[in-house]
């Protein structure tokens, strides 16, 4: 099943060579803790264009984080300007931001955040509930969005009965199911074995090759190398920023590793 | 987030925790619980009151003989003997408010049935006096105006006195003694119970005729008191301006000399036990409100623990694109809905234990609907103002943060 992205399909007739989904001119983000400032990111500038795979990498510090939550429109940059689909998000009002975290951008997170007691189902209905979307939409699109990450049996499970690779895969059924141009993922194999996690990669590859454009952090190098494109922060700058010469294939690195079940 | 939606979400916030859920509530049920049970306890003593003072006679008015001071030697009340039966025939006459009037006089006497005895208060008075009293016989008759044109030696037994003399054998008819004199039962009066205003028995008494009592018990001419109706419970005050100044009249006292008589009106009375009642239903309500008050609080501070326990939970809502608006919403409602159940738990609780103490003081009880349908609009609203704080501290959370916190 393929996964439509009316957001980046639209878009595409009139911009998609020249503006890019994600836009990043000189941000700066400085934290004032007490009497000292903390620069966080100082003037960082990047453009990510939309179906790309990026990689982020960096020691922790590094302003990574800071950029991920400026990227997720939980934060807003001290300085700079941040166009995501040509909108300056910086200067939103924070119901605007809301709107736009809950159309445009799916998160996942290292520790999953599932609400505990609340079957996979409800859980990926989440989003929706916070979208004008009826009752009977919401579940049919839960239900796709499970279906897309291989949890279609299931829907009525508790986090506490499901693995963590499946809680994983219910955060990213969430992430989905408004059906978002960006996902955003934080050191999503960060609580997961090594097989786990490449399942994971190749669920992000996947929704990727089908036009999604994701951005994900992570601490392994491993994992960056499934990603089209690397960057890496040090001391708020742009330390690097290149072209994976050779992605992993998760499909194919799976074939390789010993099957386990989970 | 349509409200069905946050409605529901709070129903199963609520269900997680069954036990913190109804200990909060139970604030609550108790404040609203206590506010219904006490204004009903409260309506059902005071409509008691009204009942017992309706008891006494329909609008009467009492009037007695009051103190003189002749010589500056103060007489007392009931010794003057300026009331007489030309003044209780002039009051029925010319006061138009005034229905009916009853003079009357009394002595205490020795009454003896057989072998039993027992001491009384004799009252003559004219027949007319148990219409004003609203006064029915349980068996027999009333004596006539004949009986007091002629001064005849007949009686009318109080129940308590009927009790005494005679146990469970009719008296209509027998031959009593008062003091020295043998009277005929004619009639026996249906029980009335104790006098609200002063606790006496108004059943241990006998009634006959004004001037037996006044010659042949008595040997004075005039009266101790006139009993009078008012036409209407609201012409009772009319009627006691109009018979004040018409006595003041007849007696010809002077502008500025105070009266030689007393005129007392049982609305006066009805009105001060309905004032008391009321008094002390506003000051059980406040104690009342203060456990509502204290329940509010109870909401606010679990509010404020869930906050805190789903500030993760908080953090994922609104990065997930939740709006301020929709986590203070949930949190609101849950609220409300802790309020809400628990005030309809509180009537239940409130209309049980004022039947069971109605049961058990054998009072009415009253449970005016207003009480029924504003003490759980308090307790929502209680709930919603306790749990707005909470409510906005939730909303405030910085999402990066919230989604961090361990």
């Amino acid at each position: 099943m393929a996964i439509s992205n009316p957001a980046t399909v639209g878009s595409a007739a009139e911009s998609s060579s020249t503006a890019p989904l994600i836009e990043v001119r000189g941000v700066r983000k400085i934290y004032q803790l007490g009497e000292t400032e903390v620069h966080a990111l100082r003037g960082v500038s990047v453009s990510i264009e939309a179906g790309d795979f990026v990689a982020i990498m960096g020691a922790s510090g590094s302003g990574k984080s800071t950029f991920m939550n400026i990227l997720g429109c939980l934060d807003k940059p001290t300085a700079g300007q941040y166009l995501l689909e040509g909108i300056d998000v910086s200067r939103l009002t924070k119901k605007e931001l809301a709107r736009i975290r809950n159309q445009k951008i799916g998160f996942v997170f290292q520790s999953f955040n599932l609400l505990g007691r609340t079957t996979a189902l409800e859980n990926t209905e989440l989003r929706m509930l916070y979208s004008r979307e009826s009752k009977k939409g919401r579940e049919s699109r839960a239900r796709e969005a499970l279906a897309l990450v291989g949890l279609a049996d299931r829907e009525d499970h508790f986090p506490s009965q499901l693995s963590g690779g499946q809680q994983q895969r219910v955060a990213i059924a969430r992430a989905l199911a408004n059906r978002p141009s960006l996902l955003l993922a934080d050191e999503p194999t960060g609580n997961l074995d090594s097989r786990t996690s490449v399942e994971l990669m190749e669920i992000f590859q996947r929704l990727n090759t089908n036009g999604l454009t994701v951005v994900l952090v992570t601490h392994e190098p491993d994992i960056a190398q499934f990603a089209k494109r690397e960057i890496v922060f040090r001391d708020g700058h742009i330390k690097r920023d290149d072209i994976v010469r050779s992605p992993q294939v998760a499909s194919e690195v799976l074939k390789t590793l010993p099957k386990i079940e989970d | 987030m349509d409200f069905s939606a946050a409605f529901l979400l709070a129903i199963r916030a609520l269900a997680r925790n069954k036990l913190r859920s109804s200990l909060t509530m139970l604030g609550i049920i108790i404040g609203v619980g206590a506010v219904i049970a006490v204004v009903g306890i409260g309506q059902g003593a005071a409509a008691k009151a009204q009942e017992q003072l309706a008891a006494l006679g329909s609008n009467m008015l009492f009037v007695g003989s009051g103190s003189v001071n002749r010589y500056g030697l103060n007489v007392g009340s009931g010794q003057t003997k300026s009331l007489v039966l030309a003044d209780a025939k002039a009051i029925a006459r010319e006061c138009p408010s005034v229905s009916a009037a009853a003079p009357g006089t009394g002595t205490g006497q020795q009454v003896v049935y057989g072998n039993q005895n027992w001491a009384t208060q004799i009252n003559g008075t004219e027949p007319q006096y148990f219409e004003v009293r609203n006064w029915p016989f349980a068996s027999g008759t009333s004596f006539g105006e004949d009986d007091v044109t002629q001064s005849a030696t007949v009686a009318v037994l109080g129940d308590t006195v009927r009790r005494y003399l005679f146990g469970s054998s009719n008296p209509v008819g027998e031959t009593i003694r008062i003091g020295t004199l043998p009277f005929k039962v004619v009639g026996v009066l249906a029980p009335k119970g104790t006098s609200p205003g002063s606790g006496q028995d108004q059943d241990d008494v006998i009634f006959a005729p004004l001037t037996t009592v006044q010659k042949k018990l008595l040997g004075q001419e005039w009266l101790r008191w006139i009993m009078v109706s008012a036409v209407s419970r609201d012409a009772s005050y009319v009627a006691q301006h109009q018979i004040e100044s018409l006595l003041r009249d007849r007696h010809k006292i002077r502008p500025g000399d105070p009266d030689d008589f007393v005129v007392r009106n049982l609305a006066d009375v009805a009105d001060a036990a309905a004032e008391q009642g009321s008094v002390m239903t506003i000051l059980l309500t406040i104690v009342a409100s203060v456990a509502l008050l204290v329940g509010g609080i109870g909401i606010m501070n679990i509010m404020l623990v869930s906050v805190t326990e789903r500030t993760r939970e908080i953090g994922l809502r609104l990065a997930v694109g939740a709006t301020e608006e929709d986590v203070r919403k949930q949190f609101l409602i849950e609220a409300m809905f802790l309020g809400l159940i628990g005030g309809a738990l509180g009537i239940a609780f409130g209309i049980a234990s004022s039947l069971v103490v109605s049961r058990a003081l054998e009072w009415p009880i009253l449970i005016p609907t207003y009480v029924v349908v504003v003490s759980p609009l308090f307790a929502i609203a209680i709930g919603t103002i306790f749990g707005f704080y909470p409510a906005r501290k939730a909303s405030q959370l910085n999402p990066i943060e919230a989604l961090r916190y361990e």
